[in-house]
């Protein structure tokens, strides 16, 4: 079966201001994918070049096996969904009408949405199991249940790869699993889902597989297993880290 | 929410209905409410009912033109307000931000300083208000590197400001007893001399921005998300960005041209249609237009009636706007966020 996403000898950054290059990724359905690296690593600009909002200095994005840089952006929207870092709601659009936006890319230049699309939007709520917060305003609501309705949009455009910045940043505690437990939830759907973090831990918890990115775009990529090694945090984040087995979970422990 | 927005429309179309009927009454002359009746009937069913030519002549001459006037008008600024409080995320924009107004006042001051024919000074405030924002536009655009919301913002401000000064300028150089106080006159607003045909030749205008509004009236509400969310769900933000912008100016622009510059209403209406229905912009548009008209139209049945000399409008929607929109400040913390 053909990669959902797919990125082959990718150079991502600015003309001047190269940030990661030669990077290769192949996402399956039912893949997750916990990119790591440190403020500044280039997370970010790696999601927005796979989203098409940055072109690619070099190499191809693949989606479904079609080349990103020739589809229209409803092409791309419809192929993949978009998990914003920190939605800032401006207005008080209510959720109900915050997720149906998520459809946009299925709606006609000069139309509204019609009954389909809203039976999507409401689908996606209902698999969120957010739906007593459908007629609540975007801005009233508390972070976790933004990103849940943010999460919820992403779904409503009915794509089958989702990517999701810093998903679970400042998030309380049963927030973060929370989003976690939907990201698995999903993937077992058969989603493919990026997600990035700056909690490594949760790559054991979430991910099937995990990109290490540092200052500089030095790459590492493989199983959690593999890529999350007290050498290689350290190298990264430069500070000491214990990986342990505790009652069969990898957990990672900062060493103060 | 539906049976609120039922409720609010009902409302709002129910106070334009009263408030054009009474300001068809009310006047110098005033006429009872039997002879306007017997009037609608005659002109609207040709039914043949006698009435006094005078009353006709009122009517028809001098109330009517200025009613359509102030309703044209005020639906304008307010649909243009809506349009770009949306799009620039913020409740605080009105539809001069990009500088038509200014720009409409330096073309119409231009055309009293020259002792133009009235034509010819609406004219010039309508090309000097699409210039500006064009211009404005055009460098916005070219401000590569910078957030491109805040770099029309800034033009704007900016290219406003030159434009303030080009007019202060004029205004410094014209005749005292015969341009400025026409010039002053001019910036006050007023609808007071709005014939038939300024509203002819401004109507067309007003109609061609608002169609692109209408038709785009649900993917407007895209345009208030981030640019990146925006885009990443489908939309291409910086073409539908430039088709609104061209829709508001000229709304803006065909109504400042026959009105001068009339302020609030595209501040403010929005905001309380928003607050009455939400931000949902297919639900808002309208009701922001019918807000917009009921209101320019008290204003300026006001502005006729309550002394014995014209009170130019645009110094009693401040008046009447300035504790309105400071109310709302204080109670409006929930529709929307800084």
């Amino acid at each position: 079966m053909a990669a959902v996403i797919e990125a082959r000898a990718l150079g991502y950054g600015y003309p001047d201001r190269p940030v990661g290059r030669d990077l290769g990724l192949e996402l399956a359905a039912g893949d997750v994918l916990c990119v790591l690296g440190p403020n500044g690593g280039g997370k970010t600009t790696l999601f927005r070049t796979l989203l098409g909002l940055l072109p690619a200095q070099a190499g191809t994005v693949l989606l479904e096996g079609q080349a990103l840089a020739a589809m229209p952006r409803g092409a791309i929207a419809r192929r993949l969904g978009y998990v914003p870092q920190g939605h800032a709601a401006q207005f008080a659009f209510t959720v109900s009408e915050a997720v149906l936006m998520g459809r946009t890319a299925h709606v006609g230049l000069f139309a509204a949405p019609g009954a389909a699309d809203r039976e999507a939007a409401e689908r996606a709520i209902r698999t969120l199991g957010i739906g007593e917060l459908a007629a609540r305003a975007v801005t009233e609501l508390s972070g976790g249940e933004r990103q849940l309705a943010m999460i919820a949009r992403a779904l409503a455009q009915g794509a089958r790869a989702l990517v999701l910045d810093e998903p679970t940043a400042s998030l309380d505690f049963g927030n973060q699993v929370r989003v976690l437990r939907e990201i698995r939830r999903l993937a077992a759907e058969g989603y493919a889902i990026v997600f990035s973090t700056h909690d490594p831990g949760q790559a054991f918890l979430a991910a099937s597989r995990v990109l290490l990115l540092a200052q500089g775009g030095a790459l590492r990529q493989g199983t959690p297993a593999e890529v999350i090694t007290a050498e290689n945090l350290r190298a990264v984040y430069g500070v000491e880290v214990r990986v342990d087995t505790v009652a069969g979970m990898r957990v990672c422990t900062p060493v103060l | 929410m539906r049976g609120r927005t039922v409720y609010a429309y009902a409302l709002a179309l129910g106070a334009l209905l009263l408030l054009t009927a009474f300001a068809f009454a009310v006047g110098r002359f005033p006429l009872a409410p039997g002879e306007l009746a017997a009037l609608a009937a005659n002109k609207l069913f040709g039914a043949g009912y006698a009435v006094a030519p005078t009353a006709e002549t009122v009517v028809m001459q001098v109330r009517g033109p200025r009613i359509l006037a102030a309703l044209l008008v005020g639906a304008a600024l307010a649909a243009a307000g809506t349009a770009y409080q949306g799009m620039f995320r913020n409740p605080l924009v009105s539809p001069d931000i990009l500088g038509v107004s200014a720009g409409a006042a330096l073309g119409a001051v231009l055309g009293i300083f020259f002792s133009q024919s009235a034509l010819v000074i609406q004219l010039g405030a309508f090309a000097g208000g699409l210039a500006a924002v064009a211009v404005v536009y055009a460098v916005g655009a070219n401000v590569r590197r910078h957030d491109p919301i805040l770099a029309l913002i800034l033009a704007g401000i900016v290219i406003g400001t030159l434009l303030g000064s080009m007019i202060a300028l004029l205004k410094y150089l014209a005749d005292p007893y015969n341009q400025l106080p026409a010039i002053t006159y001019w910036l006050l607003g007023s609808l007071a001399a709005v014939a038939p045909a300024d509203i002819a030749l401004a109507a067309p205008f007003a109609l061609a921005g608002l169609v692109p509004l209408y038709l785009l009236r649900w993917r407007m509400n895209l345009l208030s998300l981030s640019d990146d969310e925006a885009r990443a769900l489908g939309v291409p933000v910086g073409r539908l960005r430039f088709a609104v912008v061209c829709a508001a100016t000229l709304m803006t622009a065909a109504a400042v041209a026959i009105s001068g510059i009339i302020g609030w209403i595209g501040l403010l209406i929005p905001h309380a249609a928003r607050l009455l229905i939400g931000p949902e912009f297919s639900r808002l548009l309208p009701l922001s237009m019918v807000l917009g008209a009921a209101f320019l139209l008290a204003v300026d049945t006001l502005s006729r009636t309550i002394a014995p000399i014209e009170v130019p409008p645009g110094v009693l929607t401040a008046l009447i706007g300035t504790p309105f929109f400071l109310w709302l400040f204080a109670v409006s913390r929930r529709t929307w966020q800084q």
